[in-house]
């Protein structure tokens, strides 16, 4: 990463978190409202947010 | 220094003071929920336990006064407070004893019976139980009434950590894009990198089960305002009524209780004289048939001495607040997958805790301070450089 590339905006630091924060909130009521594909949706939404954790720690990690 | 640094600089105290005084109770809750999302699995593999009877399809449930009754001669001296309804196993349900009718109930004791067969299962004493110590440390750390509301005002200060937090987020990732992580750097740049990372991935579900976290500490309270409020309305005009000398059949409460309400169906009973009803009535508390709807109760008050319905309301507004913010805490409404999505997110906060004080410590060693280095993010890694 270039760390004298220019300072980035508040909608370049907050928009990828906005989406996963948006996303975590459909994956937390969605399985309240039912069973079945509600539930499935609340994992895959709920499951971004961990995801990405480890997609970005391990492309990132010396082998 | 701008009006903007100053106010970055006050938000950086708030998230250091706010985030150094929870994290030890943070840590401890971290770790003993972890084990609570699969509670019932670890029981299973732990405990053993005898099967309700196998029975075809459409068998009709036991009349609920013969279950008693078999429940009752196995308690010798005890009076029965609650029937309950088992959420996981629908061929069983619960009898909650204990040694008066106005005994504290949280020391009660569990009879598991059968429900179609109405004959008794066992009585498994669950305070020995690992989960049971766990639930213990998690919910008041042994301490009572006293020990639920300090955890609870622990989860304040995690929520507003949380929040300052995403604010300190901003200046500290001014010249980096998201989700950089620095793997040939100092372990301090790395571990402020998987802090930040992980810290704002979870601000949405760290916010949610912590928040609802705080609403469950206050269940106790919430129940004491329903009491004085709803309840006591409900059965005004029973305040001067004496216990009745002999009850109505329970059967037949119940049977009264869900025609009263269509569509809902029992979930438990407070028996005259509990915290959940009054001397004179038999308390059937009803629910939905959705995940959302199934944990709002709807109580059905039927006079324990004609077995008339007496009234029947929702439960207030703070009382459906408590009841949404239980599955949200637990996680436990989307089956399997969600527990462990619920684990999985539970380890990376004691991540974030974690890299969270260790970063403390290596900038109070470095002699830069939170609040120093938030206001001037490069500080942190010269700090760092020359501190390695």
């Amino acid at each position: 990463m270039n760390s004298r590339a220019a300072h980035r905006s508040l909608t370049q630091i907050f928009g990828v978190p906005l989406l996963v924060a948006i996303l975590s909130g459909v994956g937390l009521v969605s399985a309240l409202v039912g069973d079945g594909w509600w539930d499935a949706m609340s994992w895959s939404a709920l499951g971004i947010p961990a995801l990405l954790y480890f997609v970005f720690i391990w492309r990132r990690s010396p082998r | 220094m701008t009006a903007a640094t100053r106010s970055l600089r006050r938000w950086g105290i708030i998230h250091k003071w706010t985030s150094l005084i929870c994290t030890v109770f943070m840590l401890l809750l971290c770790i003993t929920g972890l084990p609570l999302i699969f509670h019932e699995e670890i029981d299973d593999v732990l405990h053993s336990s005898v099967k309700a009877a196998e029975v075809p399809p459409g068998t009709p449930p036991a009349n609920l006064d013969r279950l008693l009754g078999n429940a009752m001669a196995n308690a010798p001296g005890k009076v029965p407070h609650f029937l309950i309804w088992d959420r996981d196993d629908p061929s069983a349900m619960f009898v909650s004893v204990g040694p008066t009718i106005t005994s504290d109930p949280s020391k009660n004791t569990l009879i598991r019976m059968d429900l179609h067969t109405g004959a008794f299962l066992d009585a498994p004493d669950v305070t020995a139980r690992f989960t049971y110590i766990m639930l213990k440390l998690h919910t008041d750390m042994f301490a009572g009434l006293p020990g639920k509301l300090f955890l609870g005002l622990m989860g304040i200060l995690f929520c507003v950590a949380i929040i300052s937090g995403i604010v300190v987020y901003a200046p500290s990732m001014r010249k980096l894009r998201f989700g950089t992580y620095r793997a040939r750097r100092t372990r301090v740049v790395r571990w402020l990198d998987i802090h930040n990372l992980a810290g704002i991935l979870l601000v949405a579900w760290t916010l949610v089960v912590g928040f609802t976290g705080v609403i469950n500490t206050w269940a106790d309270l919430v129940l004491k305002m329903w009491q004085f409020g709803q309840l006591a309305e409900m059965t005004a005009q029973y305040r001067d009524r004496s216990v009745p000398e002999k009850l109505t059949p329970l059967n037949g409460a119940v049977d009264v209780a869900a025609n009263a309400v269509p569509g809902m169906t029992p979930s438990f009973v407070a028996f005259p004289g509990t915290l959940f009803s009054s001397k004179s009535h038999y308390a059937v508390f009803l629910r939905g048939e959705t995940p959302l709807t199934s944990r709002l109760l709807k109580p059905a008050l039927i006079d324990a001495e004609t077995g008339k319905l007496t009234d029947a309301r929702d439960m207030p507004w703070y009382v459906s607040t408590l009841f949404i913010s239980q599955p949200l805490h637990f996680g436990d409404y989307g089956g399997m997958p969600l527990k462990i999505i619920w684990a999985v997110l539970d380890v990376l906060t004691i991540v974030i805790l974690w890299t969270g004080v260790y970063l403390w410590l290596r900038r109070r060693k470095s002699g830069v301070s939170v609040e120093r280095s938030i206001a001037n993010s490069s500080a942190v890694e010269n700090a760092a450089l020359e501190a390695s």
